[in-house]
């Protein structure tokens, strides 16, 4: 039974169509990729899930449970990381982590947020406040708040962006403890490599559907990058 | 109980966030002290007439400071694009509310406390203690209403211009009842309509309102 399951999901802003019918599912453990161009409706696809935005039309269900109609219990379920932080300037690391640790009502929110500071290499700066971090480190305190209430769906709007390294490691060595604990992941990303070696299978959302989905396992990174080109090849044709 | 411990987990999160950038408290600080300078100036304050424009100079500060204030409880939020974040926790949206609320109270009611014996030292009346209701009662008033139109005001462009417009004829009857109630602590006058009352059943009205639509108001 999947996890995560969209059906038949449209959006519009100002009659201007953003997402024309998604159909999606997502089963427990699994890790999907989701590419595209910029203004694809990717983040929109994502904060509708995270329940931020609601949908036109179609429905989400999240381990059964429909994000609409049960979005407190729902909300629960998932972890968020946004484009934006998301996190207070004038809060230390390890406060700001508290604070959303008992919004969340978890339990020994502070020994947890310490924890997860510890995990993402930001214990040494705890007691910083956010304005003092660099973006990198403002993007890893975004993932340990994204996991401090242990979430079974993990959302991921470019992770990747301001991570060196060092990070992208991290953020790879944590998506796959998370789906080794059976959570599931959706994130989106515009370096193919990553979406190649983080995910088990990834899909490419172009003007609002998704036009192509696959496992990764045997897949080559020049057969996505095929795959990518191909998808944005009519609006290359368009522009010129 | 969970209700509560949201309520003051987001209000702590206010206050201390408040307390390192200073900027609120501030600025509606430094707003009302100038309200009451200036007004303690352009007015003729000879004895005979000072009930009537005293009570009137004071709480045109406190409106127009608490605005000032009002206007940054989820503006700020917005801004920095953690009110997201805020609604995506599995918090009941009336604890968002009730805790910027109480924010706010707690905000006006230091300006109020700072700005309180500077008035009385400006226009030599008294400070009495009955006084303090009416100041309660009104704050809370402004303060109901202001914190729904904030989150109204704070997803649009015009914020600033927009959140006095919708917030002041709202807002009429409560500084209408509070002048009036001040300027009868001054002057005691006969057969006056029971003001405390009116701003009780204000507060009570736009409380009860404020709490059942903030849900539809916050989210999109």
């Amino acid at each position: 039974m999947s996890y995560l399951s969209i059906k038949g999901l449209k959006k519009s802003y100002t009659f201007k169509p953003i997402l024309r019918g998604i159909d999606l599912d997502l089963c427990k453990g699994e890790r999907l990729a989701l590419l595209g161009a910029n203004g694809t409706g990717k983040t929109t696809l994502l904060r509708i899930i995270a329940g931020l935005t609601k949908p036109g039309a179609g429905s989400i269900t999240i381990n059964g449970l429909d994000i609409v109609q049960n979005a407190q219990q729902a909300r629960q379920l998932v972890g968020f990381v946004a484009h934006q932080p998301y996190l207070y300037d004038e809060l230390t690391a390890l406060e700001n982590l508290v604070f959303f640790g008992r919004m969340y009502n978890v339990k020994e929110a502070h020994e947890r947020a310490a924890a997860l500071l510890e995990r993402v290499g930001l214990a040494r700066r705890a007691k910083e406040r956010v304005s003092a971090l660099s973006r990198g480190q403002v993007q890893r305190l975004s993932l340990a708040r994204a996991l401090l209430h242990s979430p079974q769906l993990l959302l991921l709007d470019e992770p990747d962006t301001g991570l060196d390294e060092d990070g992208n490691e991290l953020l790879a060595d944590i998506l796959h403890e998370h789906s080794e604990r059976g959570c599931a992941t959706l994130f989106t990303t515009h370096n193919l490599e990553h979406a190649l070696t983080w995910s088990g299978r990834t899909a490419i959302l172009h003007a609002g559907r998704i036009v192509y989905t696959r496992e990764t396992e045997g897949l080559e990174l020049e057969d996505l990058q095929e795959a990518y080109r191909e998808v944005l090849k009519p609006r290359a044709k368009i522009l010129s | 109980m969970i209700f509560l411990k949201q309520v003051l987990t987001i209000l702590w999160k206010d206050i201390r966030c408040e307390l390192r950038s200073k900027q609120t408290w501030m600025g509606m600080g430094l707003f009302a002290l100038l309200v009451l300078v200036i007004f303690n100036f352009a007015f003729d304050l000879r004895v005979d007439n000072k009930a009537a424009i005293a009570p009137g100079v004071l709480w045109v500060a406190f409106v127009f400071a608490s605005l000032l204030g009002l206007g940054r409880t989820i503006a700020a939020e917005r801004e920095k694009g953690s009110l997201d974040r805020l609604l995506l926790c599995p918090v009941n949206r009336k604890a968002i509310y009730l805790a910027k609320l109480l924010g706010n109270l707690l905000f006006i009611g230091v300006v109020e406390i700072v700005a309180l014996p500077i008035f009385a030292a400006l226009f030599d009346v008294p400070l009495f203690g009955a006084l303090l209701p009416i100041v309660l009662l009104g704050t809370l008033g402004i303060a109901a209403v202001g914190t729904l139109f904030s989150a109204m005001a704070a997803a649009t462009q015009a914020r600033e211009l927009l959140l006095p417009v919708l917030v002041f004829p709202l807002i009429v009857p409560v500084v209408i009842s509070a002048v009036r109630a001040t300027g009868t602590l001054m002057v005691p006058a006969a057969n006056e309509p029971p003001w405390l009352g009116l701003m009780a059943a204000f507060d009570i009205i736009f409380l009860s309102a404020s709490m059942l639509t903030f849900e539809y108001v916050i989210e999109e």
